[in-house]
């Protein structure tokens, strides 16, 4: 985790849309996670880590809120429901919203220094 | 200390709410992280099996000095080959469902996985019981 990256750093190295969680940028990121599969997020990701998926109804907050990811990434140019976003901003977590789809925003998030998250 | 939460099936808007007010609790009483953490996913994929597949049911847990209890209860169909959903993408769950990226199979795999014992008892028909159980670390003496 000696990358140093911050969510609005991706935010900054992504171009992307800040839909939620505006005063929580300075979150540190400390691994990259990517699933669809909430029950896989569930299993798979942890605390500090950034997740990047295209599921948009509000139950991605509370995976997300679960888990203490840093940020989710909505990539793809999926519209985040009006509920997620308003329950992004209550628990103060990031939701970043892109046109990009997964596949290049996990590259460009791997060439910040960002990794995946081995399970054990 | 017991925390118990009423969950609605389908009611995708506050599916979750249970499992993070759990989790949020245990924090505030100074439960450690990893313990709070594996307590949510197991309350989170529980919480998520009532939403998905049960009328009505409940999600609770009892604070022990060395444990975490979890229970569930639900009123719904039922698990008719229980060995059969605890396997890794095994799931009855609708394709609307799947499509929310709900029902991938591994909700009780998941609540295995995270606790230190599961218990998954079924009437078809009638309903689920789950019970787990999530040691507490030993406290370091000071």
């Amino acid at each position: 985790m000696s990358h140093g990256v911050r969510v609005r750093d991706i935010v900054d190295a992504l171009e992307c849309e800040v839909a939620a969680g505006i005063g929580h940028l300075d979150n540190e990121v400390s691994f990259g996670y990517s699933s669809d599969l909430l029950s896989d997020v569930m299993a798979g990701a942890g605390p500090g880590d950034v997740w990047v998926t295209v599921q948009v109804h509000q139950n991605i907050v509370a995976v997300g809120s679960l888990t203490g990811v840093s940020a989710i990434v909505v990539a793809g140019g999926a519209k985040p429901a009006p509920e997620t976003v308003l329950k992004a901003d209550e628990e103060g977590i990031p939701l970043l919203t892109t046109t990009k789809p997964s596949f290049e925003v996990i590259g460009l998030l791997y060439l910040m220094g960002i990794r995946g998250r081995v399970r054990e | 200390m017991r925390l118990e939460y009423h969950v609605t099936g389908r009611d995708f808007q506050a599916a979750g709410e249970a499992a993070a007010k759990i989790k949020r609790t245990l924090r505030q009483i100074g439960i450690d992280a990893e313990t709070a953490r594996r307590v949510g996913i197991v309350a989170y994929e529980a919480e998520m099996n009532i939403v998905i597949h049960a009328y009505c049911g409940i999600v609770g847990i009892d604070i022990l000095p060395q444990r975490v209890n979890i229970y569930a209860d639900d009123e719904g169909p039922g698990i008719s080959d229980i060995a059969l959903a605890m396997q890794v993408g095994y799931s009855t769950a609708p394709e609307d469902i799947r499509e929310m990226g709900f029902g991938a199979g591994l909700g009780l795999p998941n609540m295995k996985r995270y606790s230190d014992e599961l218990e998954v008892t079924s009437q078809v028909g009638s309903g689920t019981s789950i019970r787990a159980v999530i040691n507490l670390p030993a406290k370091e003496e000071g």
